[in-house]
């Protein structure tokens, strides 16, 4: 198939397709996901295409969702699990840290645990409580998982189907603001592992570093910052467990300078992991002390105040202006 | 019923017709679906019901209520405004003025009758379609809108009203609620005492397969609690139906736990009142807790965001328009003479002035300031949370100056 313009959504659709085509014990389990395809209809058409012994309406409990993965998975099956918000993914919580990223350790390799999440995450839907978190860092802090998180397209596409031909957990972020924005999806030719960070943007004088929800508000930023006279090197993680940290420090030694933007809270964050990888390992490159971008230290507020909430492009700008007039 | 009737039919065994419908390729349920369906639902001699959908009333002997015109009218007048503000939270949701609304629609009576058997120092944990409960706790309509127009996580004093925060994440109340009820019993308030208390919480179909509510009912149970496990079985999460949460009815799950559970005509607010009234005096009496299953019927979708053509066939709905929790209230006001048409006409008098008042408020609501983000994180001071909010204005003033110049 050539190129075509997709939304994140369809291409999210796609991949899992693809996947259940090349893999007959792909599962898709979740809420909703089979008649209705999901809330946000990125399993659209698959029970009705695969049979609903492959895309399984769940009963509505997300230790259930995971625990039973955890066993179908055992029995050889690779389930990919849908959480249908990030706010709902605690009821599973348990089972994902005291079982999933566990099992290959404690049995010293004899089980693999090839399961993935799909977790949409983030804010800007102008939704109620529970529906416009981001809990990565709670994913990243334990060892067993893999988290990975895509922002545009291809990448959804051709992610989602890495994660669930990886032997290991994935815990799989979803920007899910950007499910309805479209890009350029070329399903003919299979890249290198997506599960690494990539430059979206080569420049000299200052490094943006996003992921997910936030890469549209950090490319637009660097355009604004370019527009002033700066040259931003963007760089898109992909990757947030474990980092691929080469690129990230590549691109400080080569600027000086860098900003972490997440839309999740600073304290005991990614972003804060990031800023101290790059402290430790490119301190003598630093031009200046790495800035963040982040939510504040406050729970998500109530959906008319997340723009101020959210990491946005003046608010990029002027850790973009810390960093560069220090 | 015998083990072996349960499982009859494996559904993982491959049956021609499955493979030959292409299972799940439409809104029509396929044969496992509906033998699960009926399995779920079908034991119509359990359903309690005092007021027939044709309006018929007839006393039930273990759950006696006093039936007066002016209770009925109360009772009708009730389930008419909040059927009212819930079609005017759909509509202010249609125009852009709700980012979501949760319709009630066709539980009226399930919500009126628990919501007026409860006594004043009762203390009800909602879950997040509770309109219902919420006006009979005495908060305002317009308190709800807060959280569906996204200005504000919750719009009410839980404690004055004896009516906790709505819940979204499905089942965690149930064992908030099983908590309270046991400090209820710690503080020696479960009696004979006129102030004897009990609580009730509020969950759905779908939430009875979350491990809370198993929690919750094994700590109610465990520790005696004065709990009334209120579930509003309406019959579907978003797409999924009941079947698939339970091979049986609901309220038969009590008898496991050692609790009484009933199944209550949910459509019948003569019912769900009598019975409720029922377990909450049970509970506070010491003889909690107590499983009710109301039987009825989501009519509207799951939130204004959900589209149930896809799912479910629209006969249904049709069959539980028959069945409507006012209309049958109506009908036996009218046949017993107990209402005359001045008193129709003014409910719906009042009802248009709720809805006016319910509209007015919303559209008029103002974004909370930015000090709301940083507020009551904490009981007190904190340090970073602080400095964050001092940091934000500082940065926000900037703009302002720049606008200055």
């Amino acid at each position: 198939m050539s190129a075509e313009s997709v939304t994140l959504a369809k291409a999210l659709n796609l991949g899992l397709r693809a996947s259940m085509e090349a893999d007959p014990k792909v599962l898709m389990m979740g809420e909703d996901v089979g008649k209705l395809g999901g809330v946000f209809r990125i399993t659209d058409g698959l029970q009705k295409d695969f049979g609903e012994h492959r895309v399984l309406d769940t009963p509505l409990a997300e230790s259930g969702i995971i625990g039973t993965a955890v066993g179908l998975a055992l029995r050889g099956y690779r389930p990919v699990c849908e959480i249908q918000f990030d706010g709902f993914v605690f009821p599973g919580f348990d089972q994902i840290i005291s079982q999933v990223a566990k099992v290959t350790y404690r049995s010293m390799g004899a089980w693999s645990m090839p399961l993935t999440v799909r977790i949409p995450y983030g804010g800007g839907i102008g939704a109620v409580e529970h529906h416009a978190e981001s809990p990565e860092a709670f994913f990243c802090h334990i060892a067993g998982l893999r988290v990975v998180a895509c922002s545009n397209p291809a990448d959804a596409y051709w992610m989602i189907q890495e994660a669930i031909d990886c032997p290991d957990p994935v815990i799989f972020f979803e920007p899910k603001r950007r499910y309805w924005e479209k890009g350029e999806l070329d399903t003919g030719v299979r890249p290198d592992s997506t599960f690494s960070t990539v430059v979206r943007r080569p420049g000299d004088d200052v490094t943006l570093i996003g992921y997910g929800a936030t890469m549209p508000v950090v490319l637009a930023a660097a355009d604004a910052a370019a527009a002033e006279g700066r040259s931003p090197e963007v760089i898109d993680l992909r990757t947030l467990s474990p980092l691929d940290l080469g690129p990230v420090l590549d691109s400080v030694r080569h600027t000086g300078r860098a900003v972490v933007v997440a839309e999740a809270p600073r304290h005991a964050s990614l972003s804060g992991e990031i800023s101290a990888r790059i402290t430790e390992e490119a301190f003598y490159s630093l031009s200046a002390p790495v800035a963040r971008v982040t939510g504040f230290d406050t729970p998500y507020p109530p959906s008319k105040l997340e723009e101020q909430y959210l990491p946005d492009l003046d608010k990029v700008l002027h850790a973009v202006d810390r960093v560069m007039d220090f | 019923m015998a083990p072996e009737q349960w499982v009859e039919r494996p559904r993982y065994v491959q049956h021609a017709e499955d493979v030959a419908e292409g299972a799940g390729a439409s809104n029509v349920p396929s044969p496992d679906e509906v033998a699960r369906g009926l399995r779920a639902t079908s034991e119509g001699e359990d359903l309690i019901q005092i007021l027939s959908p044709e309006g018929v009333l007839t006393p039930h002997p273990d759950f006696p209520v006093e039936v007066t015109g002016e209770m009925l009218q109360g009772l009708y007048r009730d389930m008419v405004l909040i059927r009212r503000f819930d079609r005017e939270g759909n509509s202010l949701q249609r125009q852009g003025q709700l980012s979501i609304w949760v319709p009630l629609l066709g539980q009226e009576a399930a919500q009126i009758g628990a919501g007026r058997a409860m006594r004043p120092q009762d203390f009800a944990f909602p879950s997040y379609r509770e309109h219902g409960i919420a006006w009979c706790r005495g908060v305002d309509p317009t308190a709800l809108l807060g959280i569906f127009r996204g200005t504000d996580h919750s719009g009410w004093d839980p404690k004055e009203y004896r009516f906790h925060d709505y819940t979204i994440v499905i089942g965690n109340q149930a064992l908030n609620a099983a908590g309270y009820a046991m400090g209820q019993a710690f503080d020696g308030k479960v009696g004979d005492g006129a102030d004897a208390e009990a609580t009730i919480c509020f969950f759905g179909d779908g939430a009875t397969a979350q491990g809370d509510i198993h929690e919750g009912m094994v700590f109610a149970t465990a520790f005696d609690s004065p709990i009334v496990f209120y579930c509003q079985n309406n019959q579907w999460a978003i797409s999924e139906p009941v079947g698939k949460m339970a091979r049986l009815p609901l309220f038969r799950r009590a008898a496991g736990y050692g609790m009484p559970g009933f199944r209550v005509d949910g459509n019948d607010v003569l019912a769900c009142l009598a019975v409720t009234k029922w377990a909450l005096d049970e509970c506070r009496t010491g003889n909690g807790p107590v499983m009710i299953e109301a039987f009825t019927y989501r009519m509207d979708a799951h939130t204004t965001s959900d589209d149930p053509s896809r799912y479910r066939l629209a006969a249904e709905t049709e069959h539980w328009k028959l069945l409507d929790p006012i209309e049958r209230v109506r009908v036996h006001l009218v046949r017993e003479g107990l209402a005359d048409k001045a008193f129709f006409d003014s409910v719906d008098v009042e009802a248009d002035e709720l809805a006016a008042r319910f509209r007015d408020f919303a559209v008029n609501m103002q974004v909370p300031p930015v000090d709301r983000i940083f507020s009551n994180v904490y009981t007190g001071p904190h340090a970073e949370v602080d400095r964050q909010r001092a940091d934000y204005l500082e940065y926000l003033a900037g703009f302002e100056e720049e606008g200055a110049h």
